[in-house]
């Protein structure tokens, strides 16, 4: 396990929860910061994340919900949660 | 003759040119769409090309002002002039150099009948750019150090005083230019210093994504209807080409307690840069609306018509809730000006009579 992952196994660790509930989603990956100002893209896996990240800051409980609405194991999908919030940390500083 | 149900109000800043425009024109588009047929806009201008005055779709007439270096004397006996044609019930000053001579004037301009909604000189003063820090300090808001200089030997080692380079060099009214070593510097100072005179202000160089909040202080502390906007795209002049609603509440609470402090009186910009710690660092507050000011009422806040209900002693109209997320995109376009309005500008400083153009 890397550093990412053993800091990112704290539920801490995720992207803030009252930072990313402000942000407005669309379904096609369109993303929205009305504190800022700022927009970005996400592609589908990044929105199904971003998504959950905003309503969950349990890890494990994340990655079970991914699990079974895709066809994804476990580890990669811890993975890809763990990247994409160290992604989003660093983008709301 | 007048109907006593339209308002005649005058409004400045017609200079809508694209590297740093005046707000005159928009404050005019968002009291026309706001009043409709129940105001008539003059239109007051330095130069006859200046292009607001020749937008007929928001300026009913248009006259030529003496610029305010000519003095209060002058400035009152034009408008005493203007207000004998157009009988004005508000004035709206949309330029930080008239701010001084227009509030000098209020009393005699009321007396005319000519109302406004302004600062006091005092409160003017106090947050003019020399100022600011001082007025920051006391609302509880990060500015960066600000020196005022006047002579141009600082740069040559202002390094070895603790200013290094990049540095922001300002005037004390208008423009600021960013200078990455002493040519530079030496370059703005000369260009600001016969622009606008002396002294010329540096400041340390915030880097960070700036925001814009414009709205009005009532006079009694409160901000009314604020609007904020991150820029998207900017001139080479670093003017807001493109914006964005935003709502930032850290931004607005720093904006409150700058309000609160001055007690002030009218419309007001506050430039804030949000620093790489997301600490708000306060760059300038400027007397008047914003070049953006029509983005207010793109977001359902229109300004300009809360103003001049302030001024006119008329009920404000409802404002919307914050709406983040309405952009605005600036264009360049051509208006076409027959030669008798800019004759007429020219040689009797007003465009032609509504009775001339029939």
């Amino acid at each position: 396990m890397d550093k990412n992952q053993a800091a990112s196994d704290q539920p801490s660790a995720l992207a803030k929860p009252e930072v990313l509930m402000r942000l407005a989603l669309s379904d096609n990956g369109f993303v929205f910061d009305p504190v800022t100002g700022n927009s970005f893209t996400v592609n589908g896996t990044g929105l199904a994340i971003l998504r959950r990240l905003q309503h969950e800051t349990d890890l494990a409980r994340i990655v079970a919900s991914l699990c079974t609405e895709f066809d994804v194991v476990p580890l990669a999908a811890e993975r890809d949660v763990i990247e994409f919030a160290n992604l989003l940390r660093n983008a709301f500083k | 003759m007048k109907r006593e149900s339209v308002l005649t109000v005058a409004v400045t800043g017609m200079n809508a040119v694209p590297d740093n425009p005046g707000a005159g024109l928009a404050v005019a588009r968002c009291l026309r769409e706001a009043y409709g047929e129940r105001i008539r806009i003059v239109g007051l201008g330095y130069d006859a090309l200046d292009p607001g005055l020749h937008r007929r779709e928001y300026c009913d007439s248009a006259h030529l002002i003496s610029y305010p270096g000519s003095g209060a004397d002058t400035l009152l006996a034009r408008l005493a002039e203007v207000h004998e044609t157009e009988r004005i019930d508000v004035l709206l000053p949309c330029l930080d150099a008239e701010l001084p001579l227009v509030i000098a004037l209020a009393p005699q301009l009321a007396a005319l009948g000519i109302r406004s909604y302004l600062p006091s000189a005092e409160q003017l003063a106090r947050r003019a750019k020399d100022r600011l820090p001082e007025l920051a300090d006391e609302a509880g808001v990060a500015t960066p150090e600000t020196l005022s200089i006047s002579n141009i030997d600082f740069f040559r080692d202002c390094d070895r005083k603790g200013w290094p380079f990049p540095l922001v060099v300002k005037g004390g009214f208008y423009d600021a230019r960013i200078a990455t070593c002493p040519a530079d510097a030496e370059s703005a100072f000369r260009a600001i210093a016969a622009e606008w005179g002396m002294p010329v202000l540096v400041q340390r160089r915030i880097t960070g994504e700036e925001c814009n909040l414009t709205g009005i202080g009532d006079g009694t502390g409160a901000l009314l209807g604020e609007v904020m906007m991150k820029k998207r795209a900017t001139t080479i002049r670093g003017k807001a080409w493109a914006g964005i609603s935003i709502q930032d509440e850290g931004l607005a609470d720093a904006a409150r307690r700058l309000i609160a402090a001055l007690k002030w009186k009218g419309p007001v910009e506050i430039e804030v840069m949000r620093d790489s710690q997301g600490v708000y660092q306060l760059i300038e507050i400027n007397p008047r609306f914003p070049a953006w000011i029509y983005l207010s009422q793109g977001v359902g806040r229109n300004l300009p018509a809360l103003l001049l209900s302030l001024a006119s002693g008329e009920k404000p109209p409802p404002l919307a809730p914050p709406q983040p997320g309405i952009l605005f995109i600036r264009y360049a376009q051509e208006t076409i000006v027959p030669l008798s309005s800019f004759e007429s500008l020219m040689m009797a400083g007003r465009s032609p009579m509504e009775d001339e153009t029939t």
